[in-house]
């Protein structure tokens, strides 16, 4: 056993309202610079949707992840003799036409227009070439559905549903979309990392966030290609790539993200979880329906003695420890099984979580030309089982994006959802008849306890129990390789280089 | 005079000035130690002109590296008349290649908006030096042919006594002004090499050979006190990879 920490999130998409306030706190804290205008570390997609980039989605185009080949993982990319001979041209590099040409308006010309007749206007001008320009597509251009039968349509999610089913979709009374906010998946078979000819990718043993090292980037472009989430960015302007850092430097002084701090829905939960590095391979590995399931048991129980003195051997604080059984995270993806990976088939094992909406399951239907939730007469607008199987987002669709297509672990997060609604009603308005209950709680393999307690950490959560983390501890850490009392003297003054005379 | 300026005193400060910069723009600015892609901008012309360049002008330039360090095998390969046919014609044919390749390189920087931005005067610099390095390669090659053969006797000596400090230019000054413009093409690129992007010639990811896939870095777990190699090229304490 190889217990490590890793900093993981869980987003409710049931909260998630669109409001892209997580994609403008990022950007104006950490890519509002020139070259990477483009680049939405944080960023929200409406599904079904093609996204950002565009059918980033898509591995057949963009080569991404990682694919069992003989029970061996391979990077989807290329192996490494084949990386030297795209040294020079990567042919697998998504260009900036499909994320989108950034922009800006000649704001000034409203304020120097000569005085005329009509009115100024503020012209668009691309942010690269300084040149007027035609808008022609953004970062969420097909958001709330715009655009919908071009954009949509070519979700490849899509492709597994029946023409039946994507009719439907698409009727314009059963429309229906949901909110998925993406940041970089923090993985622990990275394929970004794998990727890079120059090893400036690495993950930090501590508490497994992914960075990007831009001394060690030499703009081999290679992570871009490798990355099946499209998180890793290209900056245009330095010649480097990018990627989303979680805040490091706010986790390191015990704040919250950016994103996640500004998140109005407060759809994000932060906290730590322990895996067991010796089980990556295996996990890895599986096959496809089993993905979830395995990477579930690559987590580690933070109460377990053996866990712990594997943790304590690899340096995790008692801090750490003590977040880790305070984890939500870990109640979500772990103890309630509510919380799944995006897209777990890309093999890279992602370490954020979704818990799929419910919302647009239950399913709305037309009667005397008003649009009623489905068994609202049956028995009391009461979500029963049988709206699973009527969904207006397929199963199968979530299956694709959560479990590698495996239905049955979507479905069974759906059923203890379910039940908690049930168990929930019961209490508050009473009108359920404990039969049904019963059976409601059966099917959801929950109990009452564990209804009540997924209900509170969903619905009134406070801030501290949303975000459970401890600073970083960079004292002990700075420790390690210089005197602190050195250290201290030599910071907060000089720039990147100690302000030291070297001759 | 100018013979000893142009074939001794060049040659060494271009040698010095570009391990010395290099290695200090290493030291100091390794932010900036790369090429700077504009593949984001522009793809589909990249694909031609990138390759053909690169794949021709870096076997061209084995070429001449052979000819100088195995002076011996290389003259033994030439010995054979078909073989020398074969040779020039296969280097005649990478330094087109290359010359190709540069030259759709230079029309997409001029044509493609998005590429032209980020393009600076340095770049434009190497670029037209390059092209006519390679250009005066091809001309020398094709007018004054076995060039396989005579470089062993004019240039390898030359360059050989440069490196043994012991500099001799008899046999370099004689030859027709192609010859010697080509000779010190090679020196005045030297001599760009650590203020251009040329510096990521020597970047060559060579450890993605033997690396392993994931990288984890510790900041709190000093696995072993760091090379002294590491030490004098790194600027701060860098922390352990494991």
């Amino acid at each position: 056993m190889d217990v490590r920490a890793q900093v993981s999130m869980v987003f409710h998409l049931d909260k998630c309202i669109g409001c892209h306030t997580c994609s403008v706190a990022c950007k104006n804290i950490w890519t509002d610079r020139k070259g990477a205008e483009y680049m939405w570390w944080n960023n929200v997609e409406t599904k079904p949707g093609t996204g950002y980039p565009t059918q980033w989605e898509d591995q057949e185009r963009y080569r991404g992840g990682w694919q069992l080949d003989d029970d061996k993982l391979k990077l989807r990319l290329q192996g490494r003799g084949r990386t030297f001979g795209n040294l020079f041209a990567n042919p697998d590099l998504p260009s900036l036409d499909d994320y989108y040409e950034p922009w800006t308006y000649q704001y000034e010309e409203l304020f120097n227009a000569p005085e005329g007749d009509d009115q100024p206007t503020a012209r668009p001008v691309s942010l690269i070439s300084g040149k007027p320009m035609e808008i022609e597509a953004g970062p969420n251009w097909d958001d709330d559905l715009g655009g919908s039968p071009v954009y949509a349509a070519n979700d490849v999610n899509l492709d597994a549903l029946s023409e039946e089913e994507r009719q439907e979709l698409q009727e314009i009374d059963r429309l229906v979309f949901f909110y998925l906010p993406r940041i970089c998946n923090h993985c622990v078979n990275p394929s970004c990392v794998a990727a890079c000819p120059a090893g400036a990718i690495y993950k930090r043993g501590e508490d497994g966030v992914v960075l990007l090292s831009q001394d060690k980037c030499r703009a081999w472009r290679m992570c871009v290609s490798g990355c099946p989430y499209k998180k890793t960015y290209f900056n245009w302007s330095t010649g480097k790539s990018e990627k989303c850092i979680l805040c490091y430097p706010r986790l390191e002084s015990g704040h919250a993200p950016a994103c996640f701090h500004s998140c109005v829905g407060r759809i994000r939960y932060l906290g730590l979880l322990l895996w067991d590095a010796d089980r990556l391979l295996d996990t890895a590995t599986v096959p496809e329906a089993d993905l979830v399931e395995a990477q579930r048991q690559m987590l580690c129980d933070p109460r377990d003695p053996a866990v712990i003195a594997s943790a304590k051997a690899n340096g995790i604080t008692d801090d750490q420890l003590a977040a880790a059984r305070n984890s939500p995270v870990y109640r979500f993806v772990k103890e309630w099984r509510l919380a799944l990976p995006l897209h777990p088939e890309f093999r890279t094992l992602p370490m954020l979580f979704y818990v799929p909406p419910m919302l647009p399951v239950i399913s709305a239907m037309k009667r005397d030309g008003y649009y009623e939730v489905e068994g609202a007469t049956d028995i009391a607008s009461m979500p029963s089982l049988s709206t699973l199987e009527r969904a207006r987002i397929p199963l199968r669709y979530m299956a694709n994006l959560f479990s590698a297509g495996n239905e049955e672990v979507v479905a069974a997060a759906y059923r203890k959802l379910l039940a908690v609604r049930v168990q929930m009603r019961a209490k508050t308005v009473g009108d359920v008849d404990p039969a049904d209950l019963t059976a409601v709680m059966t099917a959801g393999e929950i109990d009452r306890e564990e209804a009540e307690a997924i209900f509170r950490l969903t619905a009134m959560p406070t801030f501290e129990q949303r975000f459970v983390l401890p600073p970083m501890a960079r004292e002990q850490a700075i420790e390690e390789t210089v005197d602190p009392y050195t250290r201290k003297q030599e910071t907060g003054f000089g720039s990147r280089q100690a302000a030291e005379r070297r001759w | 005079m100018t013979d000893t300026f142009l074939f001794i005193a060049i040659p060494y400060a271009a040698v010095v000035l570009a391990v010395g910069g290099g290695i200090l723009r290493y030291r100091y600015d390794r932010f900036s130690f790369s090429s700077q892609s504009s593949q984001l901008l522009e793809n589909r012309t990249l694909f031609w002109g990138s390759n053909a360049w690169h794949y021709g002008i870096l076997l061209v330039l084995f070429a001449h590296l052979a000819g100088l360090l195995a002076t011996g095998a290389w003259a033994a390969l030439i010995a054979n008349p078909t073989r020398l046919y074969t040779l020039e014609a296969i280097g005649l044919g990478l330094a087109f290649l290359a010359f190709f390749g540069l030259s759709i390189l230079i029309l997409r920087r001029l044509t493609n908006a998005w590429v032209a931005s980020v393009t600076s005067r340095a770049d434009w610099l190497l670029l037209v030096l390059l092209l006519a390095q390679v250009g005066l390669g091809i001309y020398v090659t094709v007018v004054y042919r076995w060039g396989s053969d005579w470089y062993l006797h004019t240039a390898v000596p030359w360059l050989t006594s440069l490196a043994q400090f012991q500099p001799r230019i008899d046999m370099m000054t004689v030859l027709p002004w192609a010859v010697k413009a080509h000779a010190l093409g090679g020196f005045l690129i030297l001599f760009l090499f650590p203020f251009t992007r040329l510096v990521h010639v020597v970047t060559v990811p060579l450890s993605y050979i033997w690396r392993p896939y994931q990288l984890v870095i510790w900041n709190r777990r000093p696995k072993s006190e760091p090379s002294r190699l590491s030490r004098i090229l790194s600027f701060s304490r860098r922390p352990r990879i494991r």
